[in-house]
């Protein structure tokens, strides 16, 4: 297993495929990209289509640490960056006291170094690291809100972060970012321009029979060729919310634990809530739908054999 | 520098600053200094040289190109516009044959007063009559209005500024009362006094209005509504953060970003170039359906409060729109439903759009002049509960 970056498109599929990581060229081109020129990705998508395994994947094969930074409203710098530990400040300030040390500069100066200092993800990520720079996964992003997005900025055009007591913190290597967004809401332009940006799409058939193959191998090859084409037509469909990868990993597992080695309208029937999230969803597609769409599936699978 | 244009760069100052451009005796000094440097001989010199002490906002631009392509044509020309009556000013230069922004008009017109003529506007009065120049602009059609009203009711809309209840953060603030101690400041508060206990630092939490979502009906039958609810949501859009602006008619637009210009000509031009069914027919139910698939996950993220500015008179007949309004009212914090139609004292909610509509909604209110919008601010500050108490007669009435 080696650590070195990719030198290549074709060496960052490779690297993924390692990792069990089934990528499309695009992805891979966008990551290789991000990688070789050193700015952040930002992988917008759907919630399930495997923005954040990207990350762990690359974690993983580069033999780097991973950092992960999960998102929410309201996270601050405290959170996401450092914050000095109270609790052992006061303490100190005691056992001063009782040792009747009252130099005040020294005290204030040994109060605010390093040993008090609570590190957070992202103050993790600017250290330097022997395996390398860690991967720095900034997970739905578009969860915070707009003053922790602009406090990014500074971060990831420099890498380094100011803490007034203590000084400059400044990255020797930067970290790999990668940024992932449900699109809950628009991230602002000022961020995205300093980022290599990508859309991950749903896989079309063939990508997504060579991700169950991979990652559900123990699902035999006629029912994740069904189990595929059910799920690409529902993503056809008009609902609410379209079941993603990790939908389709989940469903082909139950129906491995079910013992089902090829699909039935039942057990689609009766499966049904691992694939759809929203009731309005649920009860279009139970019953005669989810059987004709079977049927169909069925059909197409049985002309391409024959062909 | 000659007497001549050292007057004439006053009146066209003063010309500017009756457009609306914020421009003081300072400005015309520093005028008349940037000419001096720069001399009369180039036209495009001398433009940007005022261009560069007149304005200093970018929305600014446009009223300035057209003020000085007017008043340096010929700079007689306000002589004549002082003196004469002309009902609009167009640009002579053959390529542009755009009429003059009604504000640009105005300004070079100085205050000649108005040619009376067949007002269409149909002035609501009051139940005591009284019609005041001030209760008079509350119910006048914004379309109506010229530079000196537009100017006034924008003053008005922008006190109106939608103050929608706000809600708490998880961010803080120093707070000498807060209920939180804030240990970072307590400690250097301590440091300060040599390791003593000094008194705690607190804060407390932050508060911010929730995010504004308007989706706005702009089909035939609300043709007389739709430029001043645009103006409406331009001084909202432009008043806070996190609004987001959409017109739908039969299809569904995203006009945010159109609206984000600070001059409110320039920003409705912006949102008619990119509409495509002005006062065509309305589809509510199909619009409702097209923002919860594409926008609804994407902009009532964060506890929005929902603004849908409708007639509720349906070409579909209310033909799916109960599922989707449900699946509206549901994924938003507060959905304020805004009819014109309830300035009419006979309103009663009969169409099936409106029944289909009704079930979904928290709140229910008049919207068709400034006060009425006054009257929405007022209801939305109200932390009351989320449904309003006067929905019920409207519910009792639908069924």
């Amino acid at each position: 297993m080696s650590n070195t970056l990719p030198a290549s498109v074709d060496a960052t599929l490779d690297l993924l495929r390692r990792g069990n990581y089934v990528a499309d060229r695009s992805l891979a081109t966008a990551l290789y990209l991000a990688l070789k020129l050193r700015r952040p990705l930002f992988l917008e998508g759907e919630a399930g289509v495997g923005k954040t395994e990207i990350a762990k994947v690359l974690s993983a094969t580069l033999g780097r640490r991973l950092l992960r930074l999960q998102c929410y409203e309201g996270l601050d710098v405290a959170a996401a960056v450092y914050e000095w530990n109270y609790a052992r400040q006061m303490m100190e300030i005691r056992l001063a006291e009782a040792s009747g040390d009252r130099d005040r500069d020294a005290l204030a100066a040994d109060l605010f170094s390093e040993r008090f200092l609570i590190k957070r993800p992202l103050l993790q990520a600017l250290e330097p690291d022997p395996a390398g720079a860690p991967v720095l996964l900034i997970d739905e992003l578009d969860r915070t809100d707009e003053p922790f997005e602009a406090y990014l900025l500074e971060i990831l055009s420099d890498f380094q972060v100011s803490i007034p007591e203590f000084g400059t913190v400044t990255a020797p290597e930067p970290p790999i970012v990668i940024l992932t967004s449900n699109r809950t809401r628009e991230i602002h332009d000022a961020l995205k321009r300093r980022c290599f940006y990508h859309w991950v799409d749903y896989p079309n058939a063939e990508r997504e029979r060579a991700i169950l193959a991979v990652k559900a191998p123990e699902a035999d090859a006629r029912l994740a060729a069904q189990v595929v084409g059910v799920v690409q037509s529902l993503r056809g469909m008009d609902l609410y919310k379209a079941p993603g990868v990790a939908e389709t990993l989940d469903w082909a597992q139950a129906l491995v634990e079910l013992n089902q080695l090829e699909l039935e309208p039942s057990v689609i029937n009766d499966t049904l809530g691992t694939l759809l999230k929203y009731q309005d969803d649920i009860a279009r597609i139970q019953g005669s739908e989810a059987a004709r769409i079977l049927a169909q599936v069925k059909t197409e699978l049985a002309a391409s054999t024959a062909r | 520098m000659q007497g001549g244009l050292a007057i004439n760069l006053m009146h066209f100052a003063r010309a500017l600053r009756a457009a609306g451009l914020p421009v003081g005796p300072g400005k015309l000094l520093q005028a008349v200094e940037a000419v001096e440097a720069v001399g009369i001989g180039n036209r495009a010199d001398f433009y940007w040289a005022l261009h560069a002490v007149f304005v200093n906002r970018r929305d600014q631009r446009e009223v300035f190109d057209q003020a000085f392509h007017v008043f340096w044509r010929n700079p007689d020309i306000l002589k004549r516009m002082m003196g004469l009556m002309l009902p609009t000013i167009r640009t002579e230069s053959p390529d542009s044959q755009d009429p003059l922004s009604r504000r640009v008009a105005d300004a070079l017109r100085g205050t000649a007063p108005e040619a009376e003529g067949p007002e269409k506007s149909e002035i609501e009065v009051d139940a005591a009559f009284t019609v005041s120049a001030q209760e008079r602009l509350q119910e006048k059609d914004f379309e109506k209005m010229s530079a000196a009203e537009m100017a006034e009711a924008k003053r008005m809309l922008a006190r109106i500024a939608l103050p929608v209840a706000e809600v708490t953060t998880r961010r803080h603030r120093p707070d000498p009362q807060g209920p939180r101690v804030d240990p970072r400041a307590t400690l250097r508060r301590m440091l300060r006094s040599g390791g003593d206990l000094a008194d705690l630092a607190r804060r407390s939490r932050r508060t911010r209005p929730p995010p504004l979502v308007v989706l706005c009906d702009i089909s035939g039958s609300m043709t007389r509504y739709s430029r001043m609810l645009l103006h409406f949501m331009h001084a909202v859009s432009n008043d806070r953060d996190r609004v987001h602006s959409f017109v739908f008619g039969t299809r569904l637009t995203n006009i945010t970003r159109h609206l984000r210009h600070k001059d409110v000509d320039v920003a409705l031009d912006a949102v008619s170039a990119a509409v495509a069914d002005w006062s065509g027919g309305t589809r509510i139910g199909t619009a409702l359906h097209a923002f919860n698939r594409i926008w609804a996950r994407r902009v009532l993220g964060q506890g929005a409060v929902v603004l849908l500015i409708t007639d509720g008179l349906d070409r579909d007949a209310g033909e799916g729109l109960a599922v989707e309004a449900e699946r509206l009212h549901k994924s938003c914090r507060r959905l304020v439903w805004l009819n014109p139609l309830l300035r009419w004292e006979g309103f009663a909610p009969k169409s099936s759009g409106i029944r289909a509509l009704l079930p979904h909604v928290d709140d229910f209110r008049p919207v068709h002049n400034l006060n009425s919008l006054a009257g929405l601010a007022d209801a939305l500050n109200r932390d009351g509960p989320r449904r309003a108490e006067s929905l019920r007669k409207w519910l009792k009435e639908a069924a």
